[in-house]
């Protein structure tokens, strides 16, 4: 018997192939095997020999079993390493193609306000473009013929002869969703209205669309330093940059009295713009108290409520922020420029996440 | 506006240096805009003697100078006829500026000489245009510096010069005693009384003047006087350097003198010749169709009501805007008559604005001057005329009155604190008023008679808080208006947008933000450009129509990076279109393009142009992404900017249009200049119904354990039936247990033969109770094919 053991035990051992392995398995422990074979003589030994020699051809039978599916599983492995040497890729190939979108930065910053205002409890209002006379000025305490009138580089839209009303404007500015927004909404409120103004202005630092964003707020005893607060806070926030420091300059808007110039402290030394350090001031925006004729235009009691306003300039934000050197390529739509200043899709400014990457 | 720091001195006793005026100003609201100070430019030149100058060895006009400087002799070659020896000059080192050549100097070698600096003339120190020659001083010391020089003796030279920006509420600002008592009022030193004039009348003037009676209110007041005998000429120098400092051009004293008044005073003032003046003057309305050669040589023809003033002959001057040239001063005038008139400012800036007339009479007039200084100004004028040019003066014609603009408002002291949130002092702040020239009468504030900003309460709170400096203002916390974790701000549509926008982006477009306006023709092939939407006054003929739609933008934006070398784009924006004139006709849109091919090549063969099932594909996810049903209807009646055959709408039904994707038309992309193909989708934000308020929950999940099965179908059918109409009917075989019914496979002509394709669907059936017998797929099988069959007029394919 042990003879037998160690001729198939050595035979699966040599055995190259799948093929050559079941030729054993048939010869040792298949019906008419060895094994077998020698199991049917069992029937003639006495029950002691058996007792012996039936347990033994058992354990020769799974020995011999176990080391064929071992060595299948060896011979397998040794097929499949052989394959697999076979299939190397030159994976420095490039990989299928896949586009790439991008976010416009105006979107991205003025996702990035609204987070910021909206912490502060600030929500979004909207109002349209092509706007009336009276939402665009008059209600903004500027009457017809106002010099200040002429500052603003004003688009017209074409009047019908026989329209006799005022012809509408390309707003100027976003401040006319305050009067909606007011007359919507009342006092207490709180908004900011960003969106596109229209300025008929075309050269190095203006573009005939920009965009602005547009912030109110209104309640019983809103002050001036109130506004300081929520710009220094919003200009922290936004510029991600702790030590953001504002100076107010008195100025003159014709809807917010007193009105205020803001400036942010920066420096350029070395020829770069660097915000929250340094000597020099930027103008960034105009804020001021709502003028309270600007609040009766909105039919909100002057008397009991005050507040404050401002604007901004998104794109201006935009570029101060991402470093973007020309306004005018914001709507030339450059692949190139969208690439490189865009943001990834997925790239969500949140309050808790951070606004940048 | 510009002033001179010397100018300022005439009003304010000071002894700030000019950037702390400067920065005065500026924080006043009176914005410094620029600071020319002479002293800056000149500071590094000093006084040097030449001691010994001989010919130039090998040049005949040029001289080498020895020249004692406070760094010892320095050899110097001058080409200047004037360079001798014994004069006094003003030098120039090298590493010095020189603004006049725009030249750092360098020690150079002129002909083989090196020369150690130059010996500078006053147009290369931008002095005067003075070229002949160098600079020769009378006096001087060896190391003195020029400018200290020029201070001593010529101190108009060296006169800093600010310009500041001024708001249309501070007309007072516009002239310089405006801006000394802002200043003043801050603490920058003591206003100076004004001087007070009066000069006797020897006769009574020869030109009366009388207001219409329909024009008063447009002119209350008209003061004149006749000045006979003068000499007029150019002004004293004193006069010019300061004219020629705030930017304007000397012309004669006369004219020069009333140009003085408008920049010291904000008052404008106009001189008639008086013998070219035909009888009286009257101030009235312009019948309409008159005309008139103005000061500036250009013709204005006048609309009906516009204010003139006229003589005998005709109008000879445009009321408070510009004088007429017939009747203006000049060299050989002898006679004037001086006009001090008070203009209502709404209609100065009608009538300016309609003749397209910017004079610095007009800016003033219509941003409002003084009335109270019209009677003093009269006599100041006529004084300064007297000075400078002789003669002798008429009495004073007045026709009208002086308007009464005199108001007060309440002083709340305490408004500083509630309105602006700073702390000042009542004292303090009934000081500032008073310092700017409101009279105080218990709690009563009467605004000057130069300030027709101040309207109300409101505004002496504006002044106090100025003059106190908002500088000043510390920020204090805005509290939140809800206590907790702060509520979302935006509306579902302010979302939508959003999510609309970065699902795009995240389809592999970039996004653009493209201009609202385009050419009318642009805008006429996507259904606009109408007079609806026209702009009145665009900036160019590429701006002049709002747009109809989002593809032109794109398109052009497409064509720009095609002809940089950029040929397969995904380009989106998301933005506002409009279709009317009216500020409610507009809605927000998300389109998309894809031009070219699908990617770069590649090895894998993926790259093929663009189709329309590219944009099927993204016009679905968008629509899902913002919470579209499933199902949509398709409409194929295409806008004719779109291939007639290769796109749909896609609806709530055929009237409710939610958005569209297709192939453009091969002539819109032709006339795009943009090299195709193109296919594009858009999206009506706002027409995607919005889901009723409801709570947060998904409802319970729908999923069968029991094994689905699939089966597949292919049908013959005519090659105009569209697949939905298959597959619809296909679903429609059970519908419980028909899960999925999709299209995997389309095949056209071949042995089918004209006229024909096959389609191929895959069904899924997903049993709920038990598991499916072959009984049952068969009888399935059977409803499906008999549905479908009868549907499309199709058969099974065999």
């Amino acid at each position: 018997m042990d003879d037998l053991r160690h001729k198939y035990i050595e035979a699966v051992a040599g055995a190259a192939d799948e093929a050559t392995l079941e030729d054993i398995r048939v010869q040792a422990v298949g019906k008419k095997g060895e094994v077998a074979l020698k199991m049917r003589e069992l029937g003639k030994m006495t029950p002691e020999e058996r007792q012996i020699m039936g347990p033994k051809l058992n354990a020769l039978k799974d020995e011999i079993n176990s080391a064929i599916s071992a060595k299948k599983s060896s011979l397998a492995d040794a097929a499949l390493d052989e394959r697999l040497r076979t299939e190397w890729l030159d994976v420095t190939l490039p990989g299928r193609p896949a586009r790439q979108g991008s976010v416009h930065p105006i979107s991205q910053v003025t996702e990035e306000i609204s987070a910021i205002f909206g912490d502060m409890g600030f929500s979004v209002a909207e109002g349209p473009q092509i706007e009336s006379d009276w939402y665009n000025f008059d209600a903004l305490n500027i009457p017809p013929h106002h010099p200040a009138r002429q500052e603003f580089d004003t688009f017209y839209m074409h009047r019908d002869g026989a329209d006799e009303r005022a012809p509408h404007v390309l707003r100027t500015h976003t401040s006319p969703v305050q009067i909606r927004a007011m007359e919507k909404q009342g006092a207490p409120i709180r908004v900011i209205a960003p969106g596109r103004v229209y300025r008929s202005d075309y050269d190095q630092t203006h573009t005939p669309m920009f965009h602005q964003v547009e912030g109110l707020a209104i309640d019983k005893d809103i002050s001036m330093a109130n506004l300081k607060w929520t710009l220094e806070e919003f200009c922290r926030a936004f510029f991600e940059i702790d030590g953001i420091e504002l100076r107010f300059r008195a100025s003159h808007f014709p809807f917010t009295e007193p009105s205020a110039e803001v400036d942010i402290r920066c420096s350029w030394e070395g020829g770069t713009l660097k915000l929250g350090e340094g000597d020099d001031w930027m103008e960034i925006l105009g804020s001021g108290m709502v003028h309270p004729k600007v609040l009766q235009s909105a039919g909100v009691d002057p008397d009991v409520w005050q507040g404050f306003a401002f604007g901004l300039g998104i794109d201006r934000l935009a570029m101060l922020k991402y470093g973007i050197p020309d306004l005018r390529a914001f709507f030339d739509s450059d692949l190139r420029w969208l690439r490189h200043y865009g943001f990834s899709a997925l790239d969500v400014p949140t309050m808790r996440g951070g606004l940048s990457r | 506006m510009k002033f001179t720091l010397s100018w300022l001195k005439d009003h304010l006793e000071t002894t700030a240096s000019v950037d702390e005026i400067a920065e005065a100003c500026t924080d006043l609201g009176l914005e410094v805009e620029e600071i020319s100070n002479p002293m800056d430019r000149l500071g590094a030149f000093t006084l040097a003697k030449v001691t010994h100058a001989e010919k130039h060895p090998d040049a005949d006009r040029l001289r080498v100078c020895t020249v004692a400087t406070n760094e010892g002799d320095k050899t110097i070659v001058c080409g200047a006829p004037n360079a001798r020896e014994g004069i006094t000059v003003v030098l120039a080192k090298p590493g010095d500026y020189v603004p006049g050549i725009d030249v750092t100097l360098s020690v150079g070698k002129i002909r083989g000489v090196e020369s150690h600096g130059m010996m500078a003339s006053e147009r290369e120190l931008e002095l005067s245009d003075e070229h002949d020659g160098i600079i020769e001083l009378p006096s001087g010391e060896v190391g003195d510096r020029f400018v200290d020089w020029l201070a001593e003796h010529n101190p108009t030279k060296v006169d800093p010069v600010i310009e500041i920006a001024i708001t249309p509420n501070r007309p007072d600002a516009l002239g310089i005693r405006g801006i000394a008592r802002d200043l003043a009022a801050r603490g920058l030193g003591e206003m100076k009384p004004l001087k007070e004039h009066k000069v006797e009348g020897r006769f009574d003037s020869p030109i009366n003047v009388t207001i219409a009676d329909d024009t008063a209110e447009d002119c209350p007041l008209f003061m004149g006087r006749l000045i006979k005998g003068v000499k007029n000429g150019p002004s004293p120098a004193w006069l010019q350097a300061r004219l020629k400092a705030v930017g304007l051009r000397p012309i004669s004293a006369l004219v020069d003198i009333t140009n003085f008044f408008t920049y010291d005073m904000n008052r404008p003032l106009h001189v008639f010749d008086a013998d070219k003046v035909t009888g009286d003057l009257i101030v009235h309305r312009a019948k309409g169709g008159e005309t008139l050669v103005g000061l500036d040589e250009k013709e204005y023809t006048f609309g009906e009501g516009m204010v003139v003033i006229s003589d005998e002959a005709g109008v000879e001057s445009i009321g408070g805007i510009m004088g007429g040239l017939s009747t203006g001063c000049t060299e050989d005038t002898t006679n004037v008559f001086l006009e001090a008139a008070f203009w209502e400012n709404i209609q100065i800036a009608k009538t300016g604005r309609a003749l397209k007339i910017n004079s610095d009479a007009r800016y003033r007039n219509e941003r409002g001057i003084d009335p109270a200084y019209n009677a003093p100004a009269i006599e100041a004028a006529s004084q300064m005329i007297l000075d400078l040019c002789g003669g002798e003066a008429s009495n004073v014609v007045v026709a009208g009155a002086e308007p009464d603009v005199s108001r007060a408002y309440k002083l709340d002291t305490d408004r500083v604190q509630s309105l602006v949130g700073m702390d000042i002092p009542a004292d303090e702040q009934r000081k500032t008023l008073t310092a700017l020239g409101f009279v105080l009468d218990g709690d009563m504030a009467q605004a000057p008679s130069w300030r027709p900003d101040v309207l109300g309460s409101a505004d002496l709170v504006e002044e106090v808080a100025r003059v106190a400096s908002l500088t000043k203002l510390v920020g204090k916390p805005l509290p939140r208006t809800h206590v907790g974790v702060p509520k979302a701000i935006l509306t579902p549509m302010q979302k939508r947008e959003g999510m609309a926008r970065r699902t795009v982006a995240t389809l592999g477009y970039n996004e653009c933000v493209t201009y609202s306006f385009i050419d009318q023709e642009g805008a006429a092939r996507f259904g606009g450009g109408t007079d609806a939407v026209k702009l009145a006054n665009p900036i160019s003929s590429e701006m002049s129509h709002m747009r109809p739609s989002l593809l032109p933008g794109l398109l052009a934006a497409a064509a720009r990076n095609q002809s940089r070398g950029f040929m397969d784009l995904a380009l989106f924006e998301v933005g506002p279109v409009f279709h009317g004139g009216e500020p409610d006709e507009y809605e927000v849109m998300v389109t998309g393009i894809l031009v070219g091919h699908t990617g770069p090549r590649d090895r894998f063969g993926a790259r093929r142009p663009v189709d329309a099932f590219d944009a099927k594909a993204d016009v679905e996810a968008v629509l899902a992404a913002i919470g579209a049903p499933a199902k949509l209807t398709y409409v194929r009646e295409m806008n004719e900017w779109w291939h007639p055959g290769r796109g749909a709408k896609l609806g709530l039904g055929p009237k409710n249009i939610l958005g569209a994707f297709g192939e453009l038309h091969p002539k819109t992309i032709e006339q795009s200049g943009v090299k195709g193909p193109v296919v594009a989708f858009a999206v009506h934000l706002a027409k995607v119904p919005f889901p009723k308020a409801k709570g947060t929950g998904r409802g319970a999940l729908d999923a069968s354990d029991l094994q689905p099965v699939e089966r597949d179908f292919a049908f013959v059918v005519d090659d105009t039936v569209e697949a939905i109409k298959l597959v619809n009917a296909a679903a429609g075989a059970d519908k419980a247990l028909i899960a999925d019914v999709n299209v995997f496979d389309e095949f056209i002509g071949g042995s089918l033969g004209e006229g024909k394709k096959s389609l191929a669907i895959t069904v899924r059936l997903q049993p709920r109770d038990a598991t499916l017998t072959d009984k049952d797929i068969e009888a399935v099988s059977t409803k499906i094919v008999q549905k479908v069959e009868k549907a499309t007029g199709g058969a099974l394919r065999s």
